[in-house]
């Protein structure tokens, strides 16, 4: 997928996976106008773990839909991977959805019809991998999470902390820019929590960059950097390594 | 890559309807009747269409029938009682039509008596007609046996006759008819040939078999016909008739001819000759006793009536196939309804709005197809029952075949594309939320 590069902005440099500049997003509600973010500004970098948290209400979900190009803001730029998305329309951005994020949610949303192995694939076929190319894809990723021998069975057959590894190896499929993961342990028993977050770890020591929304402590703690939204703003930051 | 993503696509569909048999056998049934329903009223629509054309071709489509008709009495009736009256087509007028009319090929004079034949102790109501040695040019019945008339029959006025086989039947149930004589009158004539009974015009081929009795009753008044050289005729039986009629007596009738067929050698010619003729007679024969029949333009006219049949017939079917199709629809608004995350997942993963359009729409069209291709069936064994059971005949086109498979896929494109098109536009982010 070919962007139109905006080459006027010299802080869009290679390093710099992800750039909000002066990002908000309002919404009509009747008459009042709700802002639930406000000018956020953030950089993240390529192999940056980076854990964003903050009360409900703060604004996290309303992030995470515009990392993850599901939503445009409604003021301010968002650059990705070097490319202005925030004016993008639906098609494209359905594109930089499939190629540039992998998405891993609290839920798995897994799609029940298909089996482990179709549901790696799903992104692979709307980015028009061929057949082939994407069947050997998806049982490498398989096997990486560690599914290796159930590439056969449907969502309904596998446990929590199974269906999100299949949902792991799917976002990992068109080996995009960023994951995204949203409260990706919040449906798990501890100990498969704990499994995800080792893969997690995994990814970000093969240099894979990280983005977890969460809500939980221990968790954050595994990222090299947190960002604690209050209020639609970005309240504090640190770096935890 | 288009191949590979259609194949894909076709494949995730065939999926989720196998997924829901029950539901998707239920929605097809709609377009499964629709579908048969075209075809089987077509095929009966063009099946009674082709019966009645043939009925009527077998009056001969190149033929014109010029019959005399009695004139209606207050045309001249004027007060006073009428015992003499003469009317109709005469031996001037055959002449007048071979020699005044260029394109005409054979003309057949006939003169029809009502009247009875004896074979030994047996009797029956016939009738008898005078007619010329080229007849059969002009009629559908053929020789069976001996001969028809000839020249020399004409000529000499021969005391022979050639009978139908309803006669046949009738008379000769245990000789051999050919050289024997039968009575008609006070006269003998010589049996010389044997031709086939004359179809009624109201009754198929296939029916005949089962009509004989309704026909017999129709037939009435004559058993047959016996066909005996005109000028015979005209010796034997005279022009006048008489009649007895309640309120005055006696009736005296002259009629020199019943009918007169005039056979064109082309059918563009039809037309053009009859209106001629019609100039001709309408010259010659004031009291309007006559009347001319076209079976083309009856052809013509039953094409045109069989037309707006098959039109009706079409509308009400391809109706059935509109409440099929919004059948889908519905079904298909719930599918999408109920898939509201499945979209949303999709479009979170790089599905485009045309992706979950053509993921949609394929669902529909392979329910129609489906659909369409088990009503092809359907729609060709109901005719063939309706044949079987109902004696009546029907024809499948290819045609019929092709319009409702058509029809089908159109409707799957038409009542597929808004569920679809609603599938596309929803909100990812709400669609990844619904429950």
């Amino acid at each position: 997928m070919e962007q139109p590069r905006d080459k006027t902005l010299d802080f869009t440099s290679d390093g710099h996976i992800l750039v909000f500049d002066k990002l908000c997003k309002n919404y009509q509600l009747g008459s009042v106008e709700l802002k639930v973010l406000r000018e956020i500004d953030l950089v993240v970098k390529k192999g940056d773990y980076l854990a964003v948290m903050g009360p409900s209400g703060s604004g996290k979900s309303t992030l995470l839909n515009l990392i993850g190009c599901l939503d445009r803001p409604s003021s301010g730029k968002y650059y990705l991977g070097g490319h202005d998305v925030s004016t993008l329309d639906d098609n494209e951005l359905s594109a930089i959805r499939g190629r540039h994020i992998g998405f891993v949610f609290q839920s798995f949303n897994l799609i029940s019809q298909l089996n482990v192995l179709e549901n790696i694939e799903v992104p692979m076929f709307y980015q028009g991998m061929s057949e082939h190319r994407s069947k050997v894809r998806a049982i490498e990723l398989a096997e990486m999470v560690g599914l290796g021998d159930r590439v056969n069975h449907r969502p309904t057959e596998l446990s929590g902390g199974q269906q999100q590894r299949v949902a792991i190896a799917r976002s990992l499929a068109n080996d995009p820019l960023i994951i995204l993961a949203d409260e990706p342990t919040g449906n798990l028993d501890s100990q498969s929590g704990r499994d995800i977050l080792n893969i997690l770890d995994m990814l970000y020591q093969q240099g894979k960059t990280l983005i977890i929304i969460t809500h939980d402590e221990d968790i954050a703690k595994h990222s090299q950097r947190e960002i604690r939204l209050f209020d639609g703003r970005i309240d504090k930051q640190w770096y935890n390594r | 890559m288009f191949l590979y993503r259609t194949k894909r696509t076709l494949k995730l569909g065939i999926k989720s309807l196998w997924l829901h048999r029950l539901r998707s056998t239920l929605t097809a049934l709609g377009i499964i009747f629709g579908v048969a329903s075209v075809i089987a009223m077509l095929a009966i629509g063009e099946g009674a269409s082709r019966d009645a054309m043939a009925q009527i071709a077998r009056l001969g489509s190149l033929n014109i029938i010029v019959k005399t008709v009695q004139p209606s009495e207050d045309q001249h009736a004027t007060g006073q009682q009428q015992s003499f009256q003469e009317y109709g087509l005469t031996y001037d007028d055959a002449e007048r039509f071979r020699n005044s009319i260029p394109g005409v090929q054979v003309i057949v004079p006939v003169r029809r008596v009502a009247h009875q034949a004896w074979y030994r102790n047996r009797k029956i109501p016939v009738e008898v007609i005078g007619t010329v040695p080229w007849h059969l040019e002009t009629s559908p019945i053929r020789l069976v046996m001996g001969r028809f008339l000839s020249g020399y029959d004409m000529d000499y006025k021969q005391d022979i006759c050639i009978i139908d086989e309803r006669v046949m039947n009738e008379l000769f149930k245990f000789d051999a008819p050919l050289e024997q004589f039968i009575k008609i009158g006070s006269d003998y004539y010589s049996v010389v040939g044997i031709v086939s009974t004359q179809p009624i015009a109201v009754s198929s081929e296939q029916q005949e078999a089962k009509n004989v009795e309704a026909t017999k009753k129709q037939a009435g008044a004559n058993a047959g016909n016996i066909y005996i050289p005109l000028t015979t005729a005209k010796n034997r039986f005279g022009e006048m008739s008489i009649q007895a009629s309640s309120s005055a007596g006696r009736r005296v009738e002259k009629v020199e001819l019943q009918e007169i067929i005039v056979k064109v050698a082309d059918a563009d010619l039809v037309l053009p000759t009859r209106d001629i003729l019609q100039t001709v007679l309408e010259r010659f024969h004031k009291k309007n006793d006559y009347e001319l029949t076209v079976p083309l333009e009856l052809l013509e006219q039953a094409k045109r009536t069989q037309r707006i049949f098959s039109i009706v017939l079409g509308s009400i079917a391809a109706i059935s196939l509109l409440v099929g199709g919004i059948g889908i629809m519905n079904i298909m608004l719930a599918t999408v309804s109920e898939r509201t995350r499945e979209i949303g997942i999709r479009r979170a993963l790089g599905a485009r709005k045309k992706d979950i359009i053509f993921q949609f729409l394929s669902e529909t069209l392979l329910l129609t197809f489906a659909g369409g291709i088990l009503g092809i069936f359907f729609g060709c064994t109901i005719p063939f029952f309706v044949t079987h059971f109902g004696n009546m005949p029907t024809v499948i086109t290819a045609s019929s075949l092709l319009l409702s498979f058509g029809i089908s896929g159109a409707v799957g494109i038409a009542f597929g594309m808004y569920p679809a098109y609603r599938a596309a536009n929803m909100d990812p982010i709400e669609s990844l939320r619904h429950e």
